[in-house]
């Protein structure tokens, strides 16, 4: 559905289906455009908002919130036990004492991959997402394929992905269906014996902090 | 509501369709569509289960038709209308007409960083947890017309308390305005089995997070 098809096509997913024999000629897209631009007006007009204000949250998403922020947190867990213990038992306190990663709210939850388990985080309901360490989410985990199948074929979701997990370990998936947001620590990579975090976090992906991927392979990685 | 949204477990979207080096936003107007909703929600002007529930509750075709931002702007066009904070008409010319209606906060250039901090949804518990981690639970059987966030396949089923979240504000009564009846909240688990039946992946678990009203005691 249009779900699927925003993967390629932002904006145009009404269209898909229409024939263009319906008696308006203005497409779907430029509805939405008109739409944002009057509710834009009109709250701006009433001093309900303030459009440097909303320039500031659309920047803050581009440029300073992303999976940057998952990555120092997975890493430091990596290289320092102490750390990794206080982040399994309260996310949130453990990553308010990393002074280089902004505050999170006060439901984050991290979840550890192990030999044993491989963790999944989805929201079936709409999109919950830990934005504060991952940034905005993308768009195929809004979507319906992602939503409808993750709790039910995980495994048939990872192989979408490329990533093919043992038989024998357990799959756990996450359904974010409240405010607690989740964070998968993805198991460190072999090969990395010595590294310092700034390099590990190179090796972090959005992904594996989602559960649908893995850390990088360190010899996929520039030394 | 057993809406559209309520997506776990349904077969038919196909597969997951991944883009490469997808940028934050495809188009501006996404960017001021998520502003617009994190400054009316950071001005008090409605709650998130209420900008949720204005989403879940579009038509079923429109909302599979939407992308998601088209969706927040739908959603975020009805919470004002729902609200109060404008009119049909107002919408319709795409211009203020109506005095403003007072909120209790702006979000201003200089407090966008404070301002974008995740509000806290702990509340003041009512009474003690009803539950502890180990406690076999089961899901109740309901279907409201309104909000909520037991999601229809996790429904009648049976789990494990696994942990205690606190005390949170309850999305089923913040969404139909009737204030935070604050509640336990606790992860609670389920063989894949007993969610999916007997074929299912022997290795699959699948949580949610409960709050205390949808869940019973199993002896």
């Amino acid at each position: 559905m249009a779900d699927q098809k925003h993967g390629h096509g932002h904006g145009h997913g009404h269209g898909h289906d229409h024939h263009h024999d319906h008696d308006h000629d203005m497409s779907e897209l430029s509805e939405t455009q008109l739409r944002v631009r009057a509710l834009e007006t009109i709250l701006t007009e009433k001093g309900y908002v303030d459009p440097k204000a909303l320039d500031a949250i659309v920047e803050t998403y581009e440029t300073k919130v992303g999976p940057r922020n998952g990555a120092r947190i997975v890493a430091r867990a990596w290289t320092d036990p102490a750390f990794r213990e206080a982040l399994l038992k309260d996310a949130t306190a453990a990553v308010a004492t990393l002074g280089h990663v902004s505050p999170v709210g006060d439901h984050l939850v991290a979840v550890e991959n192990t030999p044993q388990r491989h963790n999944m985080i989805v929201c079936t309901l709409c999109s919950c997402y830990p934005w504060e360490v991952l940034g905005l989410p993308p768009v195929w985990y809004k979507s319906a394929p992602y939503r409808s199948r993750a709790v039910k074929d995980p495994r048939g979701v990872l192989a979408d992905f490329g990533v093919s997990v043992p038989k024998d370990i357990e799959i756990r998936v996450w359904d974010s269906t409240a405010e607690t947001r989740f964070l998968v620590l993805p198991m460190r990579p072999a090969g990395t014996d010595g590294w310092d975090e700034e390099r590990l976090a190179d090796l972090v992906t959005r992904d594996s902090m989602i559960g649908t991927g893995l850390p990088l392979d360190p010899a996929q990685v520039r030394s | 509501m057993n809406g559209i949204h309520d997506m776990g477990g349904m077969d038919g979207f196909g597969k997951v369709e991944v883009e490469q080096n997808e940028p934050p936003f495809h188009e501006p107007w996404e960017g001021r569509v998520m502003a617009m909703q994190r400054a009316m929600l950071y001005a008090g002007a409605w709650h998130i289960d209420q900008m949720r529930f204005a989403q879940e509750s579009l038509p079923a075709h429109t909302y599979l038709r939407a992308s998601y931002y088209e969706r927040w702007s739908l959603g975020l066009a009805k919470n004002i209308l729902a609200g109060g904070f404008a009119t049909e008409d107002e919408l319709k010319a795409g211009h203020a007409a109506t005095p403003a209606k007072p909120l209790p906060r702006k979000m201003t250039p200089e407090i966008v960083n404070a301002g974008l901090k995740r509000a806290s949804f702990f509340r003041q518990q009512q009474g003690p947890a009803r539950f502890q981690p180990g406690d076999r639970v089961r899901t109740l059987n309901i279907h409201p017309s309104g909000h909520t966030r037991l999601p229809r396949y996790a429904r009648s089923k049976t789990g494990t308390v696994e942990r205690i979240h606190g005390c949170h504000a309850y999305p089923d009564a913040v969404a139909s305005g009737k204030g935070d009846d604050p509640q336990w909240l606790y992860t609670v688990v389920f063989d894949g089995k007993e969610i999916w039946g007997p074929d299912t992946d022997p290795t699959l678990t699948v949580s949610i997070d409960a709050f205390e009203p949808y869940l019973e005691a199993v002896r």
